[in-house]
Formats: C-alpha cells, sequence, structure tokens
C-alpha cells in the first residue's frame, strides 16, 4: 500500500516543485474538410474543430481535480493549413480569413493556442504553401491563439533555401505588423528542420498527415522537480547524478501517462504520444538552466554547459521511456530563453550567447527558442541564423526549430516583455557580419550522405 | 473497488480525525487505513479511503473536504485518486 512519504512526496512535487501537465493537445484531422469552395471550407473546419473540442476544457479540468495534478493548457492542432486551404484559398488574404475563422473556433471552445497554420516545405514549396507563408504575419497580427509553424528541412531531403530565405523576410514581418505589442507576432512563428507529426507543445505543434483522424497527445513538465531532486546529490559522480534524473524523469512521466490514458477514456478520443519535455516557465523554481547550475555550473553558458544539458538530455528520455510505451513528440530539454528566469539571468550577466544557444540545440531536444534580438537586424541575417540551426538538425538527424524575435524598436540592452507563459527576454547582440551573398543564392542544400539508407 | 488518498495538513488541534471522519461516515465512505505524524507542531495525516459506495460525485467530494477543512477545523484537506500515486511510486 501507498505510504505516507510516498503521498508527501508527490505533493510536495506538486505544491511546491511546479509539477504539471504542461499541455493536453488534441490533434484534429482536417483532410476530410477540403472544398473547394472557402465558404464552405470554413464551415466545415468550424462544424469539425467545435465537435471534436467542445469538451476538451473541461475534461482536462475534471481530471486535474480528480488527481490533484494542474493541467495548465488545453489545446488543439490541426492539419497544415496549406494542405486543407489549397482548393480554396487564391490569395493569402484567404488564408488570413482562414486563420480568423480558427481563432473563433478556439476562443469558443475554450483553448489558449490552436497550431497548425503551418506548410511543409522542406523540398519545394507548392503555390499554396507560398500563399500561406505569405498569409503568417497577418495572421498572427490579427490573431490571439493562432499559431505559425513552416518545416524548411529534414535529414531526408536537405534544406529548402528558398523557403529558408523567404523565412527570414516572414520573421521580420510578422514582428513588424506586431511591432505595438513588442513584436509578439514573431513569437507564436516556428522554423522548424525535421518537425515531428506528433508534438503537443506550441508554437510548432501541428496535426501531422501520417495521423489518425483525432488524437490526443499530452506534454509533461517538471524542471522544478528534477531540480529539487538533484540538490539530494550535490558532489556525487556522474552515475548517481543520471540515476536520480532518470528516476524523477519517470515519475514526472508516469503522470503524464495517467492523465493521457485517463483524457483518452473521458473523451472518446485514442491516445498517441507523451511527450516527456523539461519545459521551463517564467515561474521562479521552473527552470532548466537552474539545473544546470545545480549539476555545478556557474552559470548556464559557462564551459560544460553543452556537455551538463546533453547529459540532462538523455538521462530524460531514459526515466521517460520505461514510464510509457508510446513517447513522441520532442521530448527532452527546452531551451528557450525568455521562458525560463534562469535563462534570463544568464544572459543579463553575460554568461549566455546566441552562439553558446546554438551549441546547446544540437544536444537538447528543439533549437533556438524565444530569442529576442535586435529589430534592426537584416532579414537575410535571420535566415543565415535559420540555415545554421537546420543544418544542425539535418545533419544529426533531429528536430531543431527557431523562434527567433526581432524586437522592432528596441536593441541591446532593452527587454522584450511577451506576457504570460511566453515571458520576457533581454535582448540578443547579433553578429553584424554578413551573409547575404550565401542565403541570396536560389535552391536547396542536398540531403545529406547519411541519408540515403534504402 | 475505487480508492482515494485523503491529506489532512495543518496546526494539530482537537478533532482533526473526528472531523474528517465524521463528514466521511455522512457519505458513506470506508476507512482502509490511517497514518499519521506530527512534525513540528504540524498535523500530517493520510488516509486510504473506498469511495465506490458513496453518494456523491467524487468531484463534489473534493470540494467539500477542501471546504470542511478550512471553514470547519482549519487545516488543508485533499483527496486524490489513488492511481497518481500508484503509477509514480509503483512500476
Amino acid at each position: 500500500m501507498i505510504s505516507i512519504r510516498e503521498v508527501a512526496e508527490t505533493n510536495a512535487m506538486i505544491e511546491r516543485e511546479n509539477l504539471d501537465v504542461r499541455t493536453i493537445t488534441m490533434g484534429i484531422s482536417l483532410l476530410d474538410c477540403v472544398s473547394p469552395d472557402l465558404q464552405e471550407l470554413k464551415e466545415r473546419i468550424r462544424c469539425k474543430i467545435y465537435e471534436s473540442a467542445k469538451d476538451l476544457v473541461r475534461t482536462g479540468e475534471e481530471i486535474s481535480r480528480d488527481y490533484g495534478i494542474p493541467i495548465v493548457n488545453k489545446r488543439i492542432s490541426v492539419t497544415p493549413i496549406a494542405l486543407v486551404g489549397g482548393a480554396a484559398c487564391r490569395t493569402s488574404e484567404d488564408f488570413v480569413e482562414l486563420a480568423l475563422m480558427l481563432d473563433d473556433v478556439a476562443g469558443e471552445v475554450g483553448v489558449n493556442f490552436l497550431g497548425g497554420f503551418s506548410a511543409l516545405v522542406s523540398k519545394g514549396m507548392t503555390h499554396s504553401d507560398e500563399l500561406l507563408i505569405r498569409a503568417i504575419p497577418e495572421a498572427l497580427a490579427r490573431t490571439e491563439r493562432v499559431c505559425a509553424s513552416v518545416n524548411v528541412g529534414s535529414t531526408r531531403t536537405g534544406i529548402n533555401m528558398d523557403a529558408v530565405r523567404l523565412m527570414g523576410t516572414i520573421v521580420k514581418e510578422a514582428a513588424l505588423q506586431t511591432a505595438d505589442r513588442d513584436s509578439i507576432g514573431a513569437t507564436k512563428l516556428v522554423v522548424f528542420c525535421n518537425a515531428p507529426d506528433d508534438n503537443p507543445f506550441m508554437a510548432g505543434a501541428f496535426h501531422g498527415v501520417t495521423e489518425a483522424d483525432r488524437i490526443l497527445n499530452i506534454g509533461v513538465s517538471g524542471p522544478g522537480v528534477v531540480k529539487t531532486a538533484l540538490e539530494s546529490v550535490r558532489g556525487a559522480d556522474f552515475e548517481t547524478l543520471c540515476e536520480c534524473v532518470k528516476k524523477t524523469a519517470f515519475k514526472v512521466t508516469r503522470v503524464g501517462q495517467l492523465v493521457a490514458k485517463e483524457a483518452s477514456e473521458r473523451l472518446g478520443v485514442p491516445f498517441g504520444i507523451v511527450d516527456l519535455s523539461l519545459a521551463p516557465t517564467p515561474a521562479i523554481g521552473d527552470s532548466v538552466a537552474d539545473i544546470l547550475c545545480e549539476m555545478g555550473l556557474e552559470s548556464a553558458g559557462a564551459p560544460g554547459t553543452t556537455a551538463a544539458l546533453a547529459l540532462l538530455n538523455d538521462q530524460v528520455k531514459k526515466g521517460g521511456i520505461m514510464a510509457s510505451s508510446y513517447v513522441g513528440g520532442l521530448s527532452g530539454a527546452f531551451i528557450p530563453v525568455s521562458e525560463d528566469q534562469g535563462m534570463i539571468d544568464a544572459v543579463r550577466r553575460g554568461s549566455l550567447t546566441i552562439e553558446k544557444l546554438e551549441a546547446m540545440t544540437c544536444v537538447c531536444s528543439v533549437g533556438l527558442d524565444m530569442i529576442a534580438v535586435p529589430g534592426d537586424v537584416k532579414d537575410t541575417t535571420i535566415a543565415g541564423i535559420i540555415a545554421d540551426e537546420m543544418a544542425i538538425g539535418m545533419i544529426n538527424q533531429k528536430t531543431t526549430a527557431v523562434r527567433i524575435i526581432p524586437v522592432i524598436g528596441k536593441t541591446v540592452g532593452e527587454e522584450a516583455s511577451f506576457g504570460g507563459l511566453l515571458g520576457y527576454a533581454p535582448i540578443m547582440p547579433v553578429s553584424r557580419f554578413s551573409c547575404d551573398e550565401f542565403v541570396n543564392r536560389s535552391g536547396r542544400i542536398p540531403a545529406p550522405v547519411h541519408s540515403f539508407k534504402n | 473497488m475505487e480508492r482515494a488518498i485523503i491529506t489532512v495538513v495543518g496546526k494539530d488541534t482537537v478533532g482533526i480525525i473526528a472531523g474528517v471522519c465524521t463528514y466521511l461516515a455522512k457519505h458513506h465512505i470506508n476507512i482502509l487505513d490511517i497514518s499519521q505524524t506530527i512534525v513540528q507542531g504540524y498535523f500530517n495525516m493520510m488516509m486510504i479511503v473506498d469511495v465506490s459506495s458513496t453518494d456523491i460525485p467524487f468531484g463534489e467530494l473534493t470540494e467539500e473536504l477542501s471546504r470542511v477543512g478550512s471553514e470547519e477545523i482549519g487545516v488543508q484537506i485533499k483527496c486524490q485518486k489513488e492511481e497518481i500515486f500508484d503509477l509514480m511510486h509503483r512500476i
């Protein structure tokens, strides 16, 4: 039987160490909504999303109450809209209209984000892909809940540099169109390499075309729990350190698995995957950077940071895969700067730079995430940063992403504030050297030699 | 059997267990196990209960217990389904 000590440990994780289920994300396929008529398409999508997700928020709250575990976000991901809207949307304005409708229906069912205003263009762009991409800045400026993502490369296809160059411009434009709100538009736009089909985390979630009609994916969290557990093994050897992370990741993931199973049963929607990511929030004590410091670094970004993060990422996966048979999504440690108080402090004290963050993305689960840069950074420089990150993903056969915010009207030394879970970030300096001639070449970077596995 | 874990945390005083048990009896909830400790004057109790024959929905039970704790006894009471603890601490 469960002991008082075990009960106390679980409740301490929840009450004091910010253990929570970060998100229940319902993936909804919109492929059966396709119509050549825009009004018809909008109506079909609205009905499908509403019927599928109308009980999502209430069910999440009930599960939360029954087990005493906070479920912070309830969200929806949909089939990439470039695929769904291709037949009906003749202009970028048509795609914006779809985004406005998605925002409405997301509000109606009570979710805080809806992901999937997306295009998959890792090898080439169709006409509708390009129309959607060009619609992104206005769509993000005029909606609250819609999130956009574009997959511009993969290990199997190489990197579509035409799309990378275009995304440099689109990121900047998304920032410009929301210049009055610290360029918040760019916080809802992710550029991917090797984007997973079942990621429940925003802003990069979409419902892949290989997925079922509807599916529930769960994202767990708990950097604070890992940090607290590591306090008990200060000075111990690496084996002890790894054991400690693994055991904690196991416990955290089991909670995600439980919530996934319950939500799936109660909503009558199949369970997809648990994404066992350490996702920080701006709350004190909910930081991945603090875990790195607890391992023995003076500040995130110090020499040793990449090794510490590699260890953390791997042990989280090893503990988690024992706890759930279906682990997927991104799974690992997230290092968004604006959403992690420890990272923000590290940038402020000068220990963490974009270049170090880029190195860290080689060993963690995502990429350059929530990084604020000066608003006058050139489009081509943003494209160059994206290209570097995509190359890391392509060569290392992993997901990488860029969510970078050129904060219009601000420069190094100032801070941008995005509010809520998106947090706030000091503006980081970017290399002033040009990559214009490189990114202005047209075409693709070919797939690497180790992609030829057939 | 449908089991839940009730935890009570607060300043030690007369009648904590009595207060909780009276409420549980009223709603046909059987107590399977009780353990308690007092750490630095703070009362810490855990009960394993069977809620399968109770007359109220589980959500209402958790809210009511929390209210009884804060308004009538002056302690914090939580009631959670057992699986969260089982899954976390047992393979």
